[in-house]
């Protein structure tokens, strides 16, 4: 007797949704150790396209590609978090006032709007009052398309929080700001470090907006992969995509280690 | 406590400031933006001109003939291409919930420890660069590439299978790239399910699959329909797998809106038009979605 | 005697509702006091107004003579014990106990030794390193007591402090509060819905409901002279029987009981007229039918039920009311047998007249 829980096949299509998800990026991960100049045939082991990519003649381009992504990224999701949390406290702490309704429309707005729509937009408004597309367009269109993401895990943490931790340290004789800063502050911090986290990687991975709002001759990670896919898979691609994929799942570990243990300690 | 916190109270007004001002102006006003010049006149070396007219809505409706001196008919170049992006969305949305609903079921049913690990490993993909799974997916089901080479080796096709540039392999890419967004809401649902209704239904005489479809699936519809939204709607709008895995008559609204902004034989007004008209489409999809929640929260 | 707490007329609405109709209470200085009443009946409402998490809508609140209605609770000499403790998850015991001290300024060796002492009086000084989730229910309790009277407040307030804990826990618990309050000299203001705490713990006691105060007094007092008919039925078990009031003269009601009884009772109530007569279960004796014309009342035994030290038995007088008596299970107690006829003989003081 199975319980109710079970469903026959449920396994076998869970697996199947496993392999489907990750049979490409093994694939690609593993021919990313080819030794041979040619895509199709393998060339035993080596890792002459990882120092390709940090030697080769495209290196310059992918470094400064590289560059241009991490600071953005950076400043981006720091930016983001500071603005989420703001709002987070608004929406979580601030009970019912007007606007809360519009106002949470709002924070939702980039996940709403289409991504291709959220570029096209941003284009026309930023050649619209006369910005030059470059860095600082890419930089300003992320920090708003990251607050979202940002926001959700830091309102998520700040809902756990009870408000009678805030009135003890009041209750102490602890002003507003002592309160915020020894008491919920350090309480926040899980949300804070997974809302940063993921603010990160969503301005690391765009593609689209970067697209549009770039201009000419700038180049995100992303942006110089897509141009150099354009003319066929390298092997070097292969190479910075194994690393970038490196990074993801570095981040998202971290992010669900700084998760699990917040939860430990409510 | 009722209305939130007293000492935050009077502040949330101000706290929200900087999300007005920077979603407001970097996203809310570019979208006005956008719906202001899909009623300018195109300027030819990219870019507009600013003259009100119908002109993009009337190019992307009306077919006047070449000279545009014909009878007016209805253009269908563009409704296709819309037709073929909700026909690849509808499907992908279909097939990533037949396999991702017994996927949310399996993991959110596995013993608290496991769980994690099974979860952890649908995340991963989630968060990785779609274009770089995109380029993977394009580099693993290539006329040579391996998928083919393994098809070929074990006899089962004579000569590699023609995927790349397909329907079929747009379809596959839309499916890998928004499978976990089906996958993670259901999931979601599933672990708040009293599983104590299933034993109820078996208790009175259902069999396994009548629970599913009598009980089970009435009571997650809302992470069900959550899940759906956010795969068709990003689907209706992809760009990166119908550009690096279709062509030309695989062309989905992405690659459409993007041609648009592309050079100096881009028409903005259009692409501003096309962009609105697949807003109204999406937004359509979000009232659903927001009317058919409420009316789950109110049961 | 001085009064510590002094809340004149306070009002307190959340938008529509009113949660507070006007309290006036004094509260004596080294008392422990305690608010009593079901959950919604404003009690936690007003301690909250007392520490300052909520601003009083009209009336004043004086600590010792000075109004701190409109400080900030940073500003108020009171600490609060909360429901659920609030000890900060993320500081270390001694961090929780000397955290009130430092915001006080005091330098680091003054608070350790002061939190230290705050430790060592709720016997917990060997775990002031640990984090509060490390500790169980009942030394997390005694942490956030040491906590709140490390600063040496004027007044200690209590909300439900016992609630989380368990049977045992909670009766040790009761003693040693009091213990504490004798010891500290400081006025402990204790808010609860469970009336056996409220009895054995208070000098004085208010019932609360409905955002208003209905009886302050002595355990005692509230008990054996309940003023109304929410205090009669709220604290312990009572009877509640409607009954004509003939005449009332010099402080003593005359009045019929059903089944036609006179009895003459104390009461304060000035106009004869239909009223409520509370008769406490404990206070009645019971006789077998021979008696039943010498009796107060007849009834006949529906059900004994058996409750270890005490036998409840469940009677219904003749004009159907359901009358309840608790009998003490002692070796020469006669327990009557569902059916039989009995009377009921209400000794002296038993019964009392309800102003309402």
């Amino acid at each position: 007797m199975k319980g109710v829980r079970h469903y026959p096949g449920f396994l076998g299509l869970t697996i199947l949704c496993l392999v489907i998800l990750y049979a490409p990026l093994i694939v690609v991960m593993a021919y990313s150790f080819n030794g041979s100049t040619s895509i199709t045939q393998w060339g035993g082991f080596s890792m002459r396209w990882y120092v390709d990519v940090f030697t080769g003649p495209d290196a310059k381009r992918f470094g400064q590609a590289a560059w241009n992504s991490i600071t953005i990224a950076l400043m981006a999701a720091t930016a983001a978090t500071i603005i989420a949390t703001a709002a987070a406290l608004a929406m979580v702490k601030g009970g019912r006032f007007r606007g809360r309704g519009a106002s949470f429309a709002l924070i939702n707005l980039p996940l709403m709007v289409p991504e291709i729509v959220t570029a096209v937009a941003s284009l026309i408004f930023f050649t619209a009052i006369g910005l030059t597309t470059g860095y600082g367009t890419i930089l300003v269109a992320h920090m708003a398309f990251c607050i979202p993401f940002a926001f959700l895990p830091i309102a998520a943490r700040l809902e756990g929080i009870e408000a009678s931790y805030e009135q003890a340290a009041r209750d102490l004789y602890a002003t507003r700001a002592q309160a915020f800063r020894l008491i919920l502050l350090p309480l926040l911090a899980p949300g804070l470090a997974s809302g940063w986290l993921l603010a990160f990687i969503i301005s690391l991975d765009d593609f689209i907006i970067t697209n549009f709002v770039k201009g000419a001759g700038m180049e995100t990670l992303p942006t110089a992969i897509f141009g150099s896919v354009k003319q066929g898979i390298k092997p070097n691609i292969m190479a910075i995509s194994t690393l970038m994929l490196a990074v993801s799942v570095l981040f998202v570990t971290a992010a669900y280690l700084i998760n699990r243990k917040g939860r430990q300690t409510p | 406590m009722a209305g939130g916190d007293d000492s935050w109270r009077p502040l949330a007004p101000r706290l929200l400031i900087p999300t007005w001002v920077v979603i407001g102006l970097f996203s809310l006003l570019p979208v006005i933006l956008m719906a202001v010049y899909s009623f300018l006149t195109k300027e030819f070396r990219g870019g507009v001109i600013w003259d009100f007219t119908l002109a993009a809505y009337d190019q992307f409706f009306i077919d006047r003939g070449l000279f545009g001196d014909e009878p007016a008919r209805l253009e269908w170049t563009y409704i296709n291409i819309f037709g073929r992006s909700l026909l690849q969305a509808a499907i992908c949305t279909a097939l990533c919930l037949v396999v991702g609903f017994p996927t949310a079921w399996f993991i959110a049913t596995r013993p608290a420890r496991t769980r994690a690990v099974w979860l952890f490993l649908i995340t991963i993909p989630y968060w990785v660069n779609l274009l770089i799974r995109t380029v993977s997916l394009k580099f693993l089901i290539r006329d040579n590439g391996p998928l083919n080479e393994a098809l070929m080796s074990i006899g089962l096709t004579s000569g590699p299978l023609p995927l790349v540039n397909t329907n079929l392999a747009v379809q596959l890419g839309l499916f890998y790239s928004y499978l976990p967004f089906m996958v993670l809401p259901i999931y979601a649902a599933v672990e708040r399910y009293n599983f104590a209704l299933s034993e109820a239904a078996a208790d009175l005489y259902a069999s396994r699959w009548t629970t599913l479809r009598e009980i089970v699936l009435p009571v997650v519809k809302p992470g069900i329909i959550a899940g759906c939204i956010l795969v068709f709607v990003p689907a209706l709008g992809a760009f990166l797998a119908p550009d690096l895995l279709g062509g030309a008559k695989t062309f989905m609204i992405g690659s459409l809106i993007e041609e648009q902004f592309k050079g100096s034989q881009g028409n903005w007004p259009f692409g501003a038009a096309v962009s609105m008209i697949l807003l109204t489409l999406v937004l359509i999809a979000l009232i659903f979605y927001a009317r058919t929640a409420a009316r789950e929260g109110a049961r | 005697m001085t009064t510590a707490i002094d809340i004149r007329s306070v009002v307190k609405t959340f938008g529509e509702f009113t949660a507070l109709h006007g309290v006036s209470l004094d509260i004596a200085d080294n008392a422990f006091f305690t608010l009593l009443g079901p959950s919604g009946c404003g009690k936690t409402t007003l301690l909250r107004l007392i520490a300052g998490f909520e601003a009083v809508t009209a009336g004043e609140i004086r600590l010792f003579g000075e109004d701190i209605a409109r400080l900030e609770p940073n500003r108020r000499p009171v600490n609060t014990v909360f429901q659920h403790y609030a000890l900060f998850p993320h500081m270390s015991v001694i961090d929780n106990v000397a955290f009130g001290l430092k915001m006080q300024g005091l330098d680091l060796s003054g608070r350790r030794a002061r939190a230290g002492k705050m430790l060592e009086m709720v016997h917990l000084s060997a775990f002031a390193d640990r984090l509060p989730s490390q500790l169980s229910g009942g030394q997390q309790q005694r942490v956030a007591l040491a906590r709140a009277l490390a600063p040496a407040p004027k007044v200690l307030l209590l909300d439900e402090p016992l609630s989380a804990l368990d049977l045992k826990l909670r009766q040790a618990m009761r003693v040693e509060l009091k213990q504490l309050q004798e010891d500290t000299g400081i006025t402990f203001i204790f808010v609860t819905h469970d009336q056996e705490e409220a009895l054995t713990m208070s000098d004085r006691i208010a019932v609360m409901s409905a955002g208003q105060v209905q009886q302050i007094g002595t355990a005692q007092e509230i008990y054996e002279a309940p003023s109304n008919r929410f205090v009669a039925d709220f604290i312990g078990e009572t009877n509640l029987l409607e009954v004509d009031v003939h005449q009332v003269h010099e402080g003593r009601a005359t009045l019929t009981l059903p089944g036609g009884h006179r009895l003459s009772c104390p009461s304060a109530l000035v106009a004869p007229g239909r009223h409520s007569l509370s008769i406490r279960p404990e206070r009645v004796t019971i006789s077998d039918s021979a008696e039943l014309s010498a009796a107060d009342l007849s009834a006949t035994v529906e059900r004994v039920v058996y409750l270890g030290s005490d036998l409840q038995v469940l009677t219904r007088l003749a004009d159907d009311t359901a009358f309840t008596i608790r009998l003490q299970n002692a070796a020469r107690t006669e327990v009557p047998s569902p059916g039989a006829q009995i009377g009921l003989h209400l000794e002296e003081g038993a019964a009392r007249l309800l102003a309402d």
